[in-house]
């Protein structure tokens, strides 16, 4: 839908993503300046109308769009926005924000880059979240939700959080780390509105289960509780007596502490759940106690979303027929099944539209997939063994194009294997062309297609030609320049880029950074890319997010030249230990309006070109 | 600094923790001979550590360079590739590449099949993950070798009635088990169900450890030493007593014996790992 508005007697028309009414605001009104000469209003909408109407937009683009307009809308944006989305958070200060948005309840806050999730980043490297707490407890004393991604989260700030905010919520942190549950027993202590605490692949210290008793007794709001990926044990009775008072409680998903049986005494006191983390699924239930578990799960009428399952074996995967047809999440990706075992439990889940699995299930299994979840939308292969002696699981080219043929409306693919071929490649795009996410993992760096031993350039020219609609890509195997020439020249859609062990030359970066106009962030590792390439995209870097460099060929006198020419850059670089005085080792540029960040380790170089 | 550097096929990741863990000197010498720029050098090469750096562009491909390894590496395993084409794994091989300073061309990148495990953050797999996987890989490796059986019968008793069939009757087509070879860090493992006697067996380990099925290529970059093995005789080295290898097993109670001794029933019941020994050290096997 447009917007279309008259202003200063030019038009501008956005689009925006979302449904909304179109309006126009009459453009400067030659009346009211006669009548009100001193009047620098253009137009006559009080203020209030604005907001109001700004107020339905959601996405944090249209609000984006919506701010660029005029003044007026600026102003009335920022007054209306309440959730604000932060990608990265050293782009900006709590400061600006608190003074562009007065009036904020929720913020998503990202910090790390991404490659840190693979130990490429030093531990110190920063995104503390505390100096945003601080702020936050000033100017947004009543904040409702903070939701972190890669931030480093310290038991004090847990306690800082959960002492300060008396109407917070919702707390979410993925892959956060610097806490331990210590943090989260301040949470459950402090915190009498919460609704949502989701904690998840964190690097957190488990020290014990204790802190789940620390949510008071006549505590009640809890609506989603995810603690799937703690360790320690929990106490059962404290648990259970918080899934039966929470009555609201839609989002339930425990730790391998819980096990079968008390699964069971949860669903029972639960059974309105939507979305349900198992705890261990180790056969060890007497008859009774299996078709009680089985009863159970014939009452849970609402379940779309099922994960843990760890240790689940064949035997007792027929427990969970009842609530199959309806499941439309599957994440099994804790749970080594096989081929047959895959099989028999998806011919009950026809209504699937996510399915993450090992790749134990092998090519057999993704068979079964494409024969029986045509609703498929996403898959994801995750690698059991990824360090494996000999490949004895695994699937392979075979299992992918599988899938292709049977759900036509797959979009979205993370695929771990261990052979590829460009024309398999070819024919998956050919039978999904709608692709929005597309990220290949052949696990040999450098592996050529292992039929015709070429690279495996065609298979990602037939992604990026096929799927317009294609907005993330990883790429792998053996690749030449070809592969991002193809990439420049058409994945005009493409916003993530993630490369390893790739390219053959500067070429190959710069026709990245020309072609692809959607481009935000950009992850390199291990590729012969160099300072002609880091430097060819001077222009773009302020439109991205950021770019990630790192084991390539960039030195420190082009990282220097980056930082002159583009001050409002930050231009960090991280040494390893023992290398080349002039080698960049790790490169990651990002725009910021806050400038050079003050909390950077040792490690941490910022050039300023000076 | 920069380590040395290794070429080619599945033999880069195998070959690079082989020879940096056991030959130093090697590595050592390489280091000082590490290019210059431009220079072409070896094929491909697994970033170790996150120290790998290109000098020069140009040549098609990465050419890496890794550091000698330590203890903080972790050199845990390294994965080869089983799959139909080259394996390489003879630290003899992979001096033979290092020395031999070829460039890489796509047949001997085509080589690579194996995973490169001793790259950082390569497979791009989340720690948390990984952590769960190896741990619950480990305890289920265990259970499905030496205590199926005990597993079995105690289902049966809990589930009572039912029919648990299922999991019972489900045949067990393979019987993994681990095999290293003295000299060599990289373990592989093999699948004793898809033997029936100890000829087969033996003949499927002298393939995988004492040659390699390697194309030309290979040839090409070979020591006389590595031609010896791939002229190799192809009947049992293994069994007969007379090579410098033998081959030996861990049995349940933990003992170390003679492969071949008893009957190969006995055997895949009772086996554990298998370790192919060099002959000198396997004094005291009980024959």
């Amino acid at each position: 839908m447009k917007i279309i508005c008259f202003h200063e007697k030019s038009f501008t028309i956005l689009n925006t993503e979302t449904e909304f009414r179109v309006f126009t605001l009459m453009g400067p009104n030659p009346k009211m300046k006669r009548e009100f000469p001193d009047s620098t209003r253009s137009s006559p909408f009080p203020d209030e109308v604005l907001e109001r109407v700004l107020s339905l937009l959601q996405s944090p683009k249209d609000r984006s769009a919506v701010s660029l307009v005029c003044k007026d809308w600026y102003n009335a944006e920022s007054w209306s926005r309440t959730h604000v989305f932060i990608g990265n958070c050293y782009s900006v200060s709590p400061e600006i924000v608190a003074r562009r948005f007065p009036i904020i309840k929720s913020v998503t806050l990202k910090g790390k880059p991404r490659f840190s999730d693979f130990n490429l980043v030093p531990e110190n490297w920063g995104a503390d979240v505390h100096p945003w707490l601080v702020v936050f407890a000033t100017k947004y004393p009543f904040l409702e939700e903070l939701r972190l991604k890669r931030m480093v989260v310290s038991d004090e700030s847990l306690e800082f959080l959960a002492v300060n905010f008396p109407n917070f919520k919702v707390l979410s942190l993925f892959s956060c780390d610097g806490f331990s549950t210590d943090g989260l027993a301040a949470i459950a202590t402090h915190c009498k509105s919460l609704t949502q605490l989701d904690i998840q692949e964190n690097g957190i210290e488990d020290k014990s289960g204790g802190w789940l008793s620390c949510f008071p007794e006549n505590f009640t709001s809890l609506e989603v509780l995810n603690f799937a990926n703690l360790n320690t044990d929990v106490n059962f009775d404290a648990l259970e007596k918080l899934v039966s008072r929470c009555k609201s409680l839609k989002v339930l998903k425990v730790n391998k502490s819980v096990s079968l049986e008390n699964l069971q005494r949860l669903l029972v006191c639960a059974p309105r759940l939507t979305e349900l983390g198992t705890g261990s699924f180790m056969p060890e239930l007497t008859g009774r106690q299996y078709a009680e578990l089985e009863t159970a799960f014939n009452q849970c009428k609402n379940l779309n979303t099922l994960s843990g399952l760890w240790e689940a074996t064949a035997l007792y995967l027929p427990v969970l027929y009842p609530i199959c047809s309806s499941l439309t999440f599957l994440n099994l990706s804790y749970t080594f099944l096989q081929s047959l075992e895959l099989a028999s439990l998806l011919r009950q889940c026809p209504r699937l539209r996510r399915l993450w699995v090992l790749d134990t299930v092998g090519d057999k299994g993704l068979e079964a997939v494409g024969s029986n979840c045509p609703l498929l939308e996403e898959l994801r292969v995750f690698p059991a063994d990824p360090f494996d002696e000999e490949i004895i699981h695994g699937v392979t080219e075979a299992g992918l194009v599988a899938v292709s043929y049977g759900c036509r409306r797959l979009h979205y693919v993370l695929y771990f294997c261990r052979q590829m071929t460009n024309a398999a490649v070819a024919t998956i795009v050919q039978n999904c062309p709608d692709f929005t996410h597309f990220r290949l993992c052949i696990m040999n760096p450098g592996q050529p297609d292992y039929l015709t031993n070429e690279p495996m350039d065609e298979a990602f020219g037939a992604v990026v030609r096929t799927c317009t609609k294609l907005q993330r890509l990883s790429v792998s195997g053996l690749l030449t320049d070809l592969t991002f020439k193809y990439i420049g020249q058409y994945a005009k859609n493409l916003e993530t880029l993630s490369v390893a062990f790739a390219g053959s030359s500067d070429r190959g970066m710069q026709c990245v950074l020309e072609g692809c106009t959607k481009l935000r962030k950009l992850e390199i590792r291990d590729c012969p890319f160099g300072n002609v390439a880091l430097l060819s995209g001077l222009e773009k870097y302020e439109s991205m997010r950021s770019l990630w460099m790192s084991a390539c060929n960039v030195t420190m006198n082009g990282c220097r030249l980056l930082a002159r020419e583009m001050p409002r850059l930050n231009v960090e670089v991280m040494k390893e230990d023992g290398s080349d005085d002039s080698q960049a080792d790790k490169v990651y540029v990002y725009r910021s309006v806050a400038g050079p960040r003050r909390d950077a380790p040792p490690c941490v170089l910022t050039l300023s070109g000076l | 600094m920069q380590g040395g550097f290794f070429g080619g096929g599945s033999g880069g990741s195998v070959c690079m923790s082989t020879v940096s863990m056991e030959d130093n000197v090697v590595m050592s010498s390489e280091d000082s001979s590490s290019p210059d720029e431009g220079e072409l050098e070896l094929g491909l090469g697994l970033s170790l550590g996150g120290a790998a750096c290109f000098k020069g562009s140009g040549p098609r491909g990465c050419q890496q360079y890794a550091r000698i390894l330590t203890a903080k590496d972790l050199p845990s395993k390294v994965s080869v590739s089983s799959s139909s084409s080259t394996t390489s794994s003879s630290s003899t091989l992979s001096r033979a590449i290092a020395t031999a300073g070829t460039k890489r061309t796509a047949d001997s990148v085509a080589a690579s099949n194996g995973v490169a495990s001793q790259v950082v953050g390569w497979p791009p797999i989340r720690s948390h993950r990984m952590h769960i996987m190896v741990n619950q890989a480990k305890s289920q490796v265990t259970e499905e070798f030496s205590s199926m059986n005990k597993r079995k019968n105690a289902v049966e008793e809990k589930v009572g009635n039912k029919n648990i069939n299922s999991d019972n009757t489900k045949a067990r087509t393979s019987l993994f088990v681990k095999v290293n070879m003295d000299g060599t860090l990289i373990g592989r493992k093999v699948d004793l169900n898809a033997h029936g006697c100890y000829e087969t067996l033996a003949q499927a380990l002298e393939n995988m450890f004492l040659r390699t099925t390697t194309t030309v290529n290979m040839t090409r970059l070979s020591t006389p030493e590595h031609k010896n093995m791939i002229d190799a005789k192809r009947h049992s080295q293994l069994l007969g007593g007379s090579s410098e290898f033998v081959l030996t097993y861990e049995d349940k109670d933990g003992d170390w014996m003679l492969v071949g001794d008893v009957p190969w029933g006995m055997f895949t019941s009772s086996v554990k790992r298998l370790r192919i020994m060099r002959t000198s050290e396997a004094t005291g096997l009980g024959k």
